[in-house]
């Protein structure tokens, strides 16, 4: 089954709040992606977020554009981001890979193809951004007949009445946007987060991650407070994208930034 | 506003025309996407929202536009009995006005005091800055930077009329990097901001509420063809980028199953030559911008550069519907090239003193190609979408003049 039930709930027994990293594959070159993910797991990561590279990645703010402009100029495509779990598995097959992206990836595979490969490949769960409870139907279904999770978000936004909804079909945890906005966006407020959080765990019994805009250890800790889990991308992204032409240094500042932000939590 | 009694009831009640449509949106759109909607509903129900919309359509915008029989050009092809569906003759110079109008009046009963959109020719930003300057709007527009540079004159009309213009960066630098960037300003300032999109794409109920706004064409052209031949046209003809000119010619035709419909893509270089902008004669079905629909796309599902000498075509994708026409085949999708739609923008103004925008010139064009083919008097009426002034530097450009 997914590792990402037992992951959570394990952390939760432990008191732990769930460290969730986010890079994008194929960002700087394919050969360094899996090597990041092992640092990600060695600076203290408990779950890790692999951003699948579009083309029009509408919800993302400019660092992981360009994260993904740099993937796709590598030539990486969903194929090759299955292969690269697959290769991370060789190693480590107990922490859970959940997989971040745009729908039209999954359909231009093919969605019984796509769900084929990546249990194959160890994929525990997928972010599908565009993709609301409304359009999730047969994704849904074939993810959960092969033990994946498709992982829905809940934004501020989102309605009492929606997030019954969404728990009715999320699994694994549930996303929770922390702004109106796209990823790396401000900083955030905390107390609109608490009270959305509170919000939402009257709706659902799953864990809730908080995500887009925590920033570091500081704000990791004060996120954790409300959350079961938090998930840094953007600040991991935009420092990876300095490092161009110190490809080889990346894991040792992954494992540290990392680092930092669980030394904070664990305080 | 659905005709009772139709055949065709599209879309589905939660935004589906037949696969395709739907909506594909971040999570933080959700609810604005049904609240929209529901403002819509009760608005289509309302007869002083109704009277409204007319009283702009009529005294701001300067509806009906004429149905033109365009004589010397009939007498010039030989075949059948071309009529202009003038829409450039609308305040700001296209078919796109009648969507801002609609959408404005939305805006306003949403109590939503700022305005955005995305444009690639300028034509919906300069439509969307007008209507924002007439209700006292603040309005930002993004826009590509490529198409910046194309379309200048335009740029600065939305200057004047007061509105910002946001270039983006990302990306092809054309319309579908400024619809992302347009759908990134809104997930941020979502509860004070109306997204106005140019066309009838995007998530549910975009395309069946700019459809709805847009087809006071062809419901004009149906009266006035009546009244000119005493019949209902043979064939109707327009370009299609998004497609909001065409669905708004067909749809008030689209129960009249003898009246053929003809969308026309634009083929840039060539179809042949991959590079082009017509999704529906050279694509595939995917999602992108919140619909299912054709796309242009490569094997792993990356959206492909577009081309074509028409900003306003300059898109990978198209709206759902026109993707359900072309399955049903209810509508047919050629495509014409830049070289062909250049020539009948040369055509129409030598014969008819009529300056097409580049994108109705595809539409023209593709009748100069198929008279021939048509029934000697039979009736055709072609949407002249929109006026050139716009494509003059383009033009001019590739005569070697610089202006």
């Amino acid at each position: 089954m997914s590792r990402i039930g037992p992951t959570l709930a394990r952390l939760r027994d432990a008191r732990r709040t769930a460290l969730v990293p986010f890079i994008t594959a194929g960002d700087p070159s394919v050969e360094a992606t899996v090597p990041a993910l092992h640092a990600l797991v060695g600076g203290g990561a408990d779950l890790l977020e692999l951003g699948v590279p579009f083309s029009d990645p509408e919800a993302d703010g400019p660092a992981i554009q360009a994260a993904s402009e740099r993937a796709l100029a590598n030539g990486v495509t969903l194929r090759q981001v299955l292969e690269l779990v697959a290769d991370f598995r060789a190693r480590d097959t107990a922490t859970p890979v959940i997989l971040m992206g745009y729908l039209n990836s999954i359909l231009a595979m093919g969605e019984s193809d796509f769900v084929e490969r990546a249990a194959a490949a160890g994929v525990d769960g997928f972010i599908v951004v565009n993709l609301p409870p409304e359009e999730a139907g047969t994704l849904r279904t074939a993810m959960s007949a092969r033990n994946m999770d498709l992982i829905f978000l809940a934004a501020p936004t989102t309605t009492d009445e929606r997030l019954e909804l969404i728990d009715g079909v999320a699994s694994g945890f549930i996303y929770h946007v922390a702004l109106k906005g796209i990823t790396g966006a401000d900083h955030i407020a905390v107390s609109p987060v608490a009270a959305n959080v509170a919000r939402l765990r009257r709706k659902t019994r799953l864990p809730v991650l908080v995500g887009f805009g925590i920033k570091n250890g500081a704000m990791a800790r004060a996120v954790a407070e409300h959350a079961d889990g938090v998930v840094v991308g953007a600040a991991l992204v935009s420092r990876m994208g300095e490092m161009a032409g110190r490809a080889g240094d990346i894991p040792a500042m992954l494992s540290g930034a990392v680092g930092e932000i669980r030394r904070a939590l664990d305080a | 506003m659905p005709k009772s009694g139709s055949n065709y009831a599209q879309p589905s009640g939660d935004g589906h025309f037949g696969q395709y449509g739907g909506r594909f949106v971040a999570e933080t759109l959700m609810h604005a996407l049904d609240e929209l909607q529901a403002v819509y509903e009760e608005a289509g129900s309302d007869p002083k929202f109704e009277a409204e919309f007319n009283h702009y359509l009529a005294n701001f915008v300067g509806r009906p536009t004429p149905l033109y029989f365009a004589e010397r050009l009939t007498e010039t092809l030989g075949g059948p009995r071309i009529y202009l569906k003038r829409e450039d003759l609308n305040h700001t110079g296209a078919h796109k006005v009648n969507n801002c109008i609609g959408q404005a009046l939305i805006a306003k009963r949403m109590g939503k005091p700022r305005i955005i959109a995305e444009t690639g020719a300028g034509q919906h930003g300069v439509a969307t800055a007008t209507v924002a300057a007439r209700f006292g709007m603040t309005c930002q527009v993004y826009m590509g930077v490529e198409d910046i540079h194309r379309q200048a004159l335009n740029v600065y009309r939305m200057k004047l009329l007061g509105a910002e213009v946001i270039p983006v960066h990302s990306g092809s630098k054309t319309l579908k990097d400024a619809l992302n960037e347009a759908l990134r300003d809104w997930v941020t300032n979502v509860d004070d901001t109306h997204y106005i999109i140019g066309s009838v794409a995007g998530p549910h109920p975009y395309p069946a509420l700019v459809r709805d706004f847009q087809s006071v064409i062809g419901r004009e052209a149906r009266a006035q063809c009546l009244e000119a031949e005493g019949r209902l046209p043979d064939t109707l003809v327009a370009c299609v980028g998004g497609g909001s000119n065409a669905m708004g010619l067909f749809y008030p035709f689209i129960d009249d199953p003898e009246i053929r419909m003809v969308g026309v893509e634009a083929a840039g270089l060539g179809l042949a030559t991959g590079r082009h902008a017509a999704p529906l004669n050279d694509g595939a079905v995917g999602v992108l911008h919140g619909n299912r629909t054709y796309l242009m796309q490569d094997d792993d599902g990356q959206i492909l550069e577009t081309h074509s000498i028409s900003a306003g075509l300059d898109y990978p994708g198209v709206g759902p519907e026109h993707s359900l026409l072309k399955d049903i085949g209810r509508a047919e999708y050629d495509a014409v090239t830049d070289d062909a739609a250049l020539d009948a923008f040369r055509l129409l103004n030598r014969t008819e003193g009529i300056m097409p925008a580049l994108e109705s010139s595809h539409a023209v064009a593709w009748v100069v190609q198929r008279a021939a083919e048509l029934e000697r008097g039979q009736v055709v009426i072609v949407n002249l979408s929109g006026r050139g002034d716009k494509d003059i530097h383009t033009v001019s450009e590739l005569d070697g003049i610089e202006l």
